[in-house]
């Protein structure tokens, strides 16, 4: 009765009958369909009308995308309801809150996105109707991967967000450098694919399963070597630094964001490494938690080096493009410190600062989109000189996401920083912490040169073109949103931190 | 407690400078001690002991690959099929839709190649 009760909640266009193996419950993936169900309709639409508006596209995407986000708020209560499974689909599908903050937080980056993309799109003359089915996929894949409670659905997942994110990063058929991006990010994207498979192997010869409970289960009963269950835990770590770009498995991501069209390097730069952090948390802290002394230390390095290193090589970028690409790196870099911590601490302070690094990086990305007028013009320093004086909106907006990049206060960036980097002192990681504090000084450099030139430096008239600054009112609710967000969680952190006080706990 | 802990991996770092020191000896015995007498024939790539025709750097016909493709999705669409054709009866009408979904939204993919004319041979 209770099976068929949770049943009734299920989405009509599921089939929704018991098997042999126990009631299906498709309640925690409805986000999911809605967001494919959309996208197959679409690439129809797209293909079946040729004459199909623009507009029509752009507003069902939207739709699509508040629907899994309304449907994400009510799984929000629905899995604390004392009926609910914690794991559905035979074990394949984790329900529980922190699959629905990621997915909240992903499917407010692709909502944004999408604003973006429309105007990229329009302004560019690229009107091709695919831009929006591969977006819903790639989101899909997303919010599918914050869930994924085996390692073959982490895989699976994973591939359905990197194969349309290749896709996408190819956009801009007319420039070259667009199709190199795509071209260099899928070599790199299926090689890291390749190490994750292998390590996705080797914990299933280490254990029996790839479950991601069973296998936790499976590890701390285990006496005598290791050796495959540590082959597993080295090959996964590299598969994950890939994705979330952590030095030194960094070398796609400058070349690709700088690529890629502008709308899409926000999208990804934001989605991508929110899902990838989920699933990264959920797999080192369920699966691999009977091994968190041997996973520590390589994480911790690989979190020291990413700041460092990130950190350092953006100051040498002339391309702003480039330069958030860097300094997307480096926050890969903090947010593995949270990671490292490896307690509730430091997954909730990690989980905050994915949720203030994507709005941040996706406002960034959308201002630079704006100033670049027409596909991808006015990305060198030299084009914000005056920018406050030509467009004072534009100018402020950009500046609020620097100050909360830069980690400076009143914005979640600050917060967020001082959050992992509490987490990390009390797991005892205090050089970790250091590192991070003295990279953050180098970091603030980059970012306020762009304020300066700003606020502080006259325009060249005739040095690059101007004309119509992102004038369109869409562009400007696109980056007002996160601005808003960026402050909002600056100010009043206590909102987001009550969230994840009932988020931070992964099910199992 | 964690000092000798790590202190047990000393011998995967021993294990691994050996490794290194192994092959840079012996690659560099090699090219010390190795007489070196060049031919053209010994210069020559080396296909499978076929001599080489024409240049590495070729065009190859980009249809073929759409082609390849398509036949790669419905090649395992049909592996899927199988296992499934023989246990059906046993999981219930349940499967056959959920068969029929997966073969739809396939199938949807084919209509959408054939719209976008894909599939006439240019």
């Amino acid at each position: 009765m209770l099976a068929l009760s949770i049943l009734a909640q299920a989405p009509p266009a599921t089939p929704q009958t018991a098997t042999g193996h126990g009631p299906l419950i498709f309640t925690p993936v409805a986000p999911e369909l809605i967001l494919v169900g959309v996208a197959l309709i679409l690439l129809l639409y797209d293909a079946l009308e040729p004459q199909r508006p623009h507009l029509a596209l752009a507003l069902a995407t939207l739709a699509g995308i508040a629907g899994a986000a309304a449907y994400s708020v009510y799984l929000w209560f629905w899995v604390q309801r004392p009926d609910s499974p914690s794991s559905v689909l035979q074990g394949m599908v984790a329900a529980d809150r922190f699959t629905v903050f990621f997915r909240l937080v992903i499917l407010g980056a692709a909502f944004i996105a999408t604003l973006l993309g429309y105007l990229y799109l329009e302004r560019a003359g690229e009107v091709r109707g695919e831009y929006y089915p591969l977006l819903l996929f790639a989101t899909a894949g997303m919010t599918l991967i914050t869930a994924a409670n085996d390692l073959i659905m982490v895989f699976l997942a994973l591939e359905i967000l990197s194969l349309s994110l290749y896709l996408m990063t190819g956009f801009s058929l007319r420039r070259l450098a667009s199709a190199e991006a795509s071209m260099k990010y899928f070599l790199l994207g299926a090689f890291s694919s390749a190490f994750f498979l292998y390590g996705i192997a080797f914990a299933y010869g280490a254990t029996g399963t790839t479950n991601l409970p069973a296998i936790a289960h499976k590890l701390s009963g285990q006496v005598g070597p290791l050796a495959l269950a540590l082959g597993a835990t080295g090959l996964l770590t590299v598969g994950f630094a890939f994705k979330v770009a952590a030095v030194p498995f960094h070398m796609w991501t400058p070349d690709a964001y700088q690529g890629a069209p502008t709308s899409v390097t926000a999208f990804m730069s934001a989605g991508t490494k929110v899902a990838a952090f989920a699933a990264f948390l959920r797999v080192f802290d369920v699966a691999l938690s009977p091994l968190v002394w041997d996973w520590k230390p390589f994480v911790w390095a690989l979190a020291a080096i990413t700041m460092v290193v990130g950190g350092v090589l953006a100051i040498a970028q002339t391309n702003i493009k480039r330069m958030l690409a860097y300094s997307s790196i480096a926050h890969a870099g903090f947010i593995l410190v949270g990671v490292t911590a490896a307690s509730r601490q430091g997954i909730e302070a990690s989980m905050f600062y994915l949720a203030a690094y994507a709005a941040m990086i996706v406002g960034a990305f959308g201002v630079v989109m704006l100033v670049s007028v027409r596909g991808e013009r006015n990305l060198n320093f030299s084009s914000y000189a005056g920018l406050a004086r030509r467009d004072p909106f534009l100018a402020a907006v950009l500046a609020v996401f620097m100050l909360s990049l830069a980690g400076i206060p009143p914005t979640a960036g600050f917060i967020a920083k001082v959050s992992v980097f509490e987490a990390a002192v009390q797991a005892g990681h205090w050089p970790l912490v250091l590192i991070g504090v003295l990279t953050s000084v180098i970091a603030a450099f980059y970012y306020i040169r762009v304020i300066v030139l700003m606020y502080m430096q006259e325009y060249l008239p005739g040095q690059e073109e101007t004309e119509g600054l992102g004038r369109e009112p869409v562009g400007r609710i696109a980056v007002a949103i996160p601005a808003l967000l960026t402050l909002l969680f600056g100010v009043f952190p206590g909102v987001l931190f009550g969230l994840l006080k009932a988020a931070s706990v992964i099910r199992f | 407690m964690a000092e000798s802990f790590y202190q047990s991996y000393g011998v995967v770092v021993a294990l691994l400078i050996g490794g290194f020191g192994l092959v840079a000896v012996a690659f560099t015995a090699a090219r010390l001690i190795a007489p070196r007498r060049q031919t053209a024939e010994k210069l020559m790539t080396y296909e499978c002991g076929i001599d080489p025709v024409g240049e590495g750097w070729s065009q190859s016909q980009i249809r073929y690959y759409i082609y390849a493709f398509l036949f790669v999705i419905f090649d395992v669409e049909s592996v899927f099929l199988f296992p499934w054709a023989n246990i059906f009866v046993r999981l219930g009408y349940q499967a056959v839709v959920e068969m029929a979904i997966f073969v739809f939204v396939l199938a949807l993919g084919l209509l959408y190649a054939y719209k976008k004319k894909v599939l006439q041979w240019v």
